[in-house]
């Protein structure tokens, strides 16, 4: 590969070589490969954790910092540990069964939503070599993977005998369900640009020039559509009213309680994560570097900063836009969320897909218009 | 090895949770059962790296039919509520179809299973060849049965509709007759008292 002519000192993909040398040559390959599944399992588990920790901290930072107070800061240097605090508190609290209740379905809601999470984030391309699965169709199993985390929101709101669970998880199904449409579209037109659903050739593809640039008018669309889709899909900002405190209590997990009401919390901050990422992947080019051809003494210097780096500091950069929306708007009402999914972002979405297909047919991406300084290959 | 154990566990899960669905009494709870009938179904493509299939299967069952049928359950009137038990007459004859169902299905697999064998080279399918395949109008291209599919899918959402709305006359004039109704009920009920 290409790659492979620049030093990149800090990867990691020294280390998870020698770690498979070392099991293959100790191990029959059967279990060597088993191995290798529990340690990467381990290792997601364990990101996704130190992920949603080190979010939940870093919301509430810039939440106080977009309302003008401090925030946590007793706990540790400004508060760095209030997060852990706030999780072994969470494990450690009782949970509390509801009578006449579906136990059942009660009890395996979380699962659903916080397993939807969990099979989204396996998808992610953290850098070189850091990635669990690396699927020929990946966009498309993400919008799979995401959307099966809204029947758990159902059946939460439904099995927890209460009319605001109930509303709650009704709402939830509504915007999700129109929502997902919107976000699919997006990535669709994006898959259009650059012909691959694969994530690894989705990157390799932005080497010299971001989706966002190359589609030009189309792909910048289809950028925001996606980050408002996302935002909503994720029940957040002025999408909440699934869970809208000042009317439904907290929606559809009124009634969970402890680590069951954990994992609809972890999930929806992962999911705001996994949805920015995504954008990231697809848009922004991922893990890649900023790159110009020619330029060999600057490229050189870039591939020194690691890809995971980069990967973490775009997505930080677009979840920080996120909270900046979600404490800059108002609340929407139902019947205009509906409006701006059904009424103005989908048709904007068919005919900007329609506009892409126009735009590689004639060749006039950025990339098609100037081969010799952004062409890959 | 590890794949004959992978697809006896997923065979275990189908077929377990096929019958729960159907005999729950809960119709919320078969709705549940079914959901894992078809995730099941789901890893039974990804056993056989057909990733496209099973990236569909979970999108647009797990995803969008069964999220439509939990919805469709909320809405019905009391969706906790037992069913009733079946009469016996209804059992044998569904039986019997079921059966009937099975067998179609098997002596349709069973003549087609050495066929399979000999095509299916079981690497895994491009996605621009299923785009090819389902788009084309070639040989062994599939874009009229796509589109006669589209046709059938618009006339059902036409006749949801046609179904859901109301026309506005008619709208009023229901109005009108229950508040009637209301009030005759409520004069009867003055006289009765009345009396």
């Amino acid at each position: 590969m290409l790659l492979l002519n620049y030093s990149q000192p800090l990867e990691l993909s020294g280390i998870i070589e020698s770690v498979d040398t070392f099991l293959r040559t100790n191990m029959s390959p059967g279990w060597a490969t088993f191995v290798e599944g529990v340690i990467v399992c381990v290792a997601i588990l364990a990101l996704y954790c130190i992920i949603a920790l080190a979010l939940i901290y870093i919301e509430r930072k810039i939440t106080a910092f977009f309302q003008a107070r401090l925030g946590p800061n007793r706990l540790g240097p400004y508060g760095v540990i209030q997060s852990i605090a706030d999780m072994v508190k969470i494990l450690i609290k009782e949970i509390i069964h509801i009578n006449r209740s579906d136990k059942f379905l009660f009890y395996a809601a979380p699962f659903f939503v916080i397993v939807s999470s969990f099979l989204a984030f396996g998808v992610i391309p953290f850098g070189i070599d850091l990635q669990a699965i690396d699927f020929n169709i990946g966009v498309f199993f993400y919008t799979a993977a995401s959307s099966i985390g809204i029947i758990g929101v159902l059946l939460a709101g439904w099995s927890s005998n209460n009319k605001y669970s109930m509303l709650g998880a009704m709402r939830s199904g509504a915007q999700f369900v129109s929502y997902e449409l919107s976000a699919g579209f997006a990535l669709m037109t994006i898959v259009v640009l650059s012909g691959t659903m694969q994530f690894s050739e989705l990157v390799e593809g932005q080497r010299y020039c971001w989706n966002l640039f190359n589609g030009h008018i189309s792909s910048i669309i289809a950028f925001i559509i996606f980050m408002i889709s996302g935002h909503a899909e994720t029940n957040r900002g002025p999408f909440d009213l699934p869970e809208a405190e000042s009317e439904l209590t907290a929606g559809y997990h009124t009634e969970y309680s402890g680590l069951t009401f954990g994992f609809f919390y972890l999930a929806e901050y992962l999911n705001m994560f996994i949805y920015c990422s995504i954008a990231t992947t697809v848009f922004l080019g991922g893990w890649m570097p900023i790159q110009i051809p020619g330029l060999d003494a600057l490229n050189e210097v870039m591939w020194y900063i690691p890809s995971y780096v980069w990967f973490f500091g775009k997505t930080g950069l677009l979840i920080f836009l996120s909270l900046w929306v979600r404490w800059s708007f108002p609340r929407l009402r139902i019947d205009h969320l509906l409006n701006l999914e059904w009424k103005y972002l989908l048709p904007i979405n068919l005919v900007n897909l329609l506009v892409m297909v126009v735009i590689v047919l004639t060749d006039t991406s950025l990339a098609g218009l100037f081969p010799s300084l952004l062409a890959t290959n | 090895m590890t794949d004959i154990l992978i697809f006896i566990l997923l065979a275990i899960v189908i077929v377990a949770f096929s019958i729960l669905a159907v005999t729950s009494k809960h119709v919320i709870r078969s709705a549940v059962y079914l959901l894992f009938v078809l995730l099941g179904t789901a890893g039974l493509y990804l056993m056989l790296n057909y990733h496209f299939l099973f990236a569909v299967q979970i999108a647009v069952y797990a995803g969008g039919i069964m999220v439509l049928f939990i919805m469709a359950i909320f809405l019905t009137h009391q969706p906790g509520e037992n069913v009733r038990k079946k009469t016996n007459w209804k059992i044998v004859s569904s039986s019997l179809l079921s059966i009937t169902g099975i067998a179609l299905c098997g002596y349709i697999i069973v003549k087609n299973i050495n066929r399979i064998a000999t095509f299916a080279r079981g690497e895994e399918i491009d996605m621009q060849n299923i785009g090819m395949a389902m788009m084309g109008t070639e040989k062994y291209q599939y874009l009229l049965p796509f589109e006669v599919i589209s046709v059938l899918l618009l006339a059902c959402i036409v006749g949801a509709i046609m179904i859901a709305r109301k026309d506005k006359e008619e709208e009023k004039h229901d109005h009108i007759k229950t508040r009637i109704e209301e009030l005759k009920d409520k004069s009867e009920n003055n006289k009765e008292n009345k009396i």
